[in-house]
């Protein structure tokens, strides 16, 4: 029996590493060339994986301050506004604790080439002629309080509004294009009558009702359509898996080409391995220690581009906000002109991609070295 | 100290091109004592050479190191077996390009362990000794026929064995350099080693060093002297 000796064996580990590091050393190029490759395909898949991710966190922030149920009108097919009277119809029904009226709109903002989502709140604590104004828009179109906010009203007459505060918020997805301003300011922009709303929203504070509520508004007022929170969720989910479901379709398209690549140089052992494995078995190495050396360079090389390719990933998607990725993944880019993820890392996410690219690249070093390991090392003096 | 009895080492073996390159040798190299294979290109001196070393294993026959029967043993005892007891000094030399002379020198002792600072005071003494010391910065590929050698036996040497087995050492050097070469094999086997050379060059088996010539034809034995 081998008897293992720890102190010996990790001995051996450290020459067996450092005769890796300037194996490696003596082929920089080559390896340099590998590992950057190898990098940019780590890149690519965890800025999907964490963008995703963090969009997800967003959503479902979003979804934490959203109305149990919303009511819209559908005419033809397309929301909207809906009749005030029936915010009271509504609040009559069984299980719906309160029912408000909202009023919100998009307006595009022409010189800031941005969409700004306009929003009356329950208690707007500004004066009438004053909007607060959520970080993205202060930064886009440059307006800090005090200033004046000119708005192109339905009529076609500008109306210069006065950017009383901006407001942060737990989540930019959320605020960043957030104008809020009061009721009669919103009305007369976009010429709202007194008895219209933009849609209703619902306070149902036993979860088990809200189907029910859901059912008996259909049936109550047939032009309306609710909308639950979980399907909102739902609907969020499916946009985002589906993106990036296509996305990760053709990054792991170009991780197995990659692996195509990356194994075809590894069996194709160089004539120069092949020899200076021939000399070191002939100088006494085991086939293991050979193959020791192999897995060391294999995760060296895959784990520094796991390392760099994750770091470069964290960067990409937290600090610059995704450049490469937003005209794909961001189906909402014209609503959300720009904000910052809230930066995460998620240890499965991060274990997945590991286990995804470290440990088959260090397989695919190793196994073709087998077949030069474990022939006789007298093939060397002949050569 | 190392006895092969009826030893064969058939290639291709079941094949057309089926060869034996060694055929039926039986041979005892005694300890501390310098033993000279020679014979024509292609008589089976690198086989026999190779078997003795236990770099192969014979396709029949059974070899004995020290008591140690090795035929039988399984791949890992045979390497075990090849760093401890024997040392190899190739035709050409095998230093592993890239790598410094001292670290070539410093190989073989990798897979056993031990202090990296003595490992690299052994290795030094040892360039030291054959007069390449100052060379032990230099990458293999940039060092001349006669210091490649020097760094080749410094390697044989650093795990300390009783055997050092030598293929046509002589081959890439001039006369001067091959007979200092036998000086220093006469000092290894003062120390007590046994030295084991596949050699046609008169230079080596004419030396006075030799003990043993060992003349081979074919892969068999047909002369030996004294
Ligand atoms: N791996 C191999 N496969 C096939 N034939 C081989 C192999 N190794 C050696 N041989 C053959 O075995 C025979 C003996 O070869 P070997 O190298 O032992 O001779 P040698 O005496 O060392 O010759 P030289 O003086 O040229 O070095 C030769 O005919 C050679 O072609
Ligand atoms: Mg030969």
């Amino acid at each position: 029996m081998k008897r293992l000796h720890i102190p010996t064996w990790l001995e051996r580990q450290r020459y067996l590493l450092d005769f890796t590091l300037s194996s490696l050393g003596r082929r920089k190029g080559k390896n340099l060339a590998l590992t950057a490759l190898y990098a940019m395909v780590v890149f690519g898949l965890a800025s999907v994986l964490m963008y995703t991710q963090a969009l997800r966190g967003e959503a479902m922030r979003i979804l934490e301050g959203a109305p149990d149920v919303v009511v819209q009108r559908m005419v033809a097919g397309r929301h909207d506004l809906i009749p005030a009277d029936r915010v009271e119809r509504l609040s009559r029904i069984r299980g719906v604790q309160e029912a408000r009226g909202r009023l919100w709109g998009y307006y595009y903002d022409a010189s800031a080439k941005a969409n700004l989502t306009f929003l009356v709140p329950e208690k707007f604590w500004g004066k009438a002629g004053e909007v607060v104004i959520g970080e993205g828009v202060a930064r886009t179109r440059l307006a800090a309080p005090g200033e004046p906010f000119p708005v192109l009203a339905s009529d076609g007459s500008v109306v210069i509004l006065k950017v009383r505060e901006t407001v942060p918020s737990p989540s930019e997805l959320v605020s960043t294009d957030l104008v809020l301003l009061s009721e009669p300011d919103f009305r007369r922009l976009f010429g709202v009558p007194p008895d219209l709303y933009t849609d209703i929203a619902l306070t149902v504070p036993n979860e088990k009702e809200v189907p029910m509520v859901a059912a008996k508004i259909r049936g109550q007022m047939p032009d309306s359509r609710p909308i639950t929170r979980a399907e909102i969720a739902r609907t969020y989910e499916a946009i985002l898996d589906w993106r990036s479901g296509l996305v990760v379709l053709v990054l792991a398209a170009a991780l197995l080409s990659f692996g195509i690549v990356a194994w075809d140089k590894a069996s194709g052992l160089s004539a120069d391995e092949r020899r200076e494995i021939g000399i070191l078995k002939a100088i006494g190495w085991d086939t293991s220690e050979v193959l020791a050396v192999k897995a060391w360079e294999g995760a060296v090389i895959s784990l520094s581009a796991f390392l760099v390719g994750l770091l470069l990933a964290y960067v990409h998607v937290f600090v610059t906000s995704a450049p490469l990725l937003t005209p794909v993944l961001k189906g909402w880019s014209t609503l959300y002109p720009s904000f910052r993820l809230t930066p995460t890392l998620n240890p499965f996410l991060v274990s997945t991609l590991f286990l995804l690219t470290v440990v088959p690249y260090t397989v695919a070093t190793v196994v073709p070295a087998w077949r030069a390991a474990t022939t006789d090392p007298d093939a060397v003096m002949r050569s | 100290m190392i006895r092969l009895q009826d030893v064969r080492r058939v290639f291709h073996q079941g094949r057309p091109d089926e060869l034996v390159a060694v055929d039926g040798v039986s041979l005892h190299i005694e300890g501390a004592k310098v033993t000279v294979l020679r014979g024509p290109s292609g008589s089976g001196k690198t086989s026999l050479l190779a078997l003795v070393g236990c770099m192969a294993r014979p396709t029949s026959g059974r070899i004995h190191v020290g008591d140690r029967e090795v035929t039988s043993l399984p791949e890992h005892f045979l390497a075990e077996v090849r760093r401890r007891t024997f040392g190899f000094v190739f035709q050409q030399f095998h230093l592993v390009r890239g790598l410094t002379a001292l670290e070539n020198v410093m190989l073989p002792a990798y897979p056993l362990g031990g202090s990296r600072k003595a490992l690299v005071i052994r290795a030094q003494g040892l360039l030291d000794r054959f007069g390449v010391g100052s060379r032990s910065r230099a990458r293999a590929d940039w060092l001349s026929g006669g210091e490649a050698q020097r760094v080749a036996i410094a390697r044989a040497l650093v795990n300390d064995p009783q055997v050092i087995v030598a293929d046509e050492p002589t081959a890439h050097l001039d006369s001067k350099l091959s007979a200092g070469f036998m000086d220093l094999v006469a000092a290894l086997r003062d120390e007590g080693r046994t030295v084991v050379i596949a050699s046609h060059d008169p230079i080596v088996h004419d030396s006075t060093v030799v003990d043993r010539v060992v003349t081979m034809r074919d892969g068999r034995i047909v002369g030996e002297e004294p």
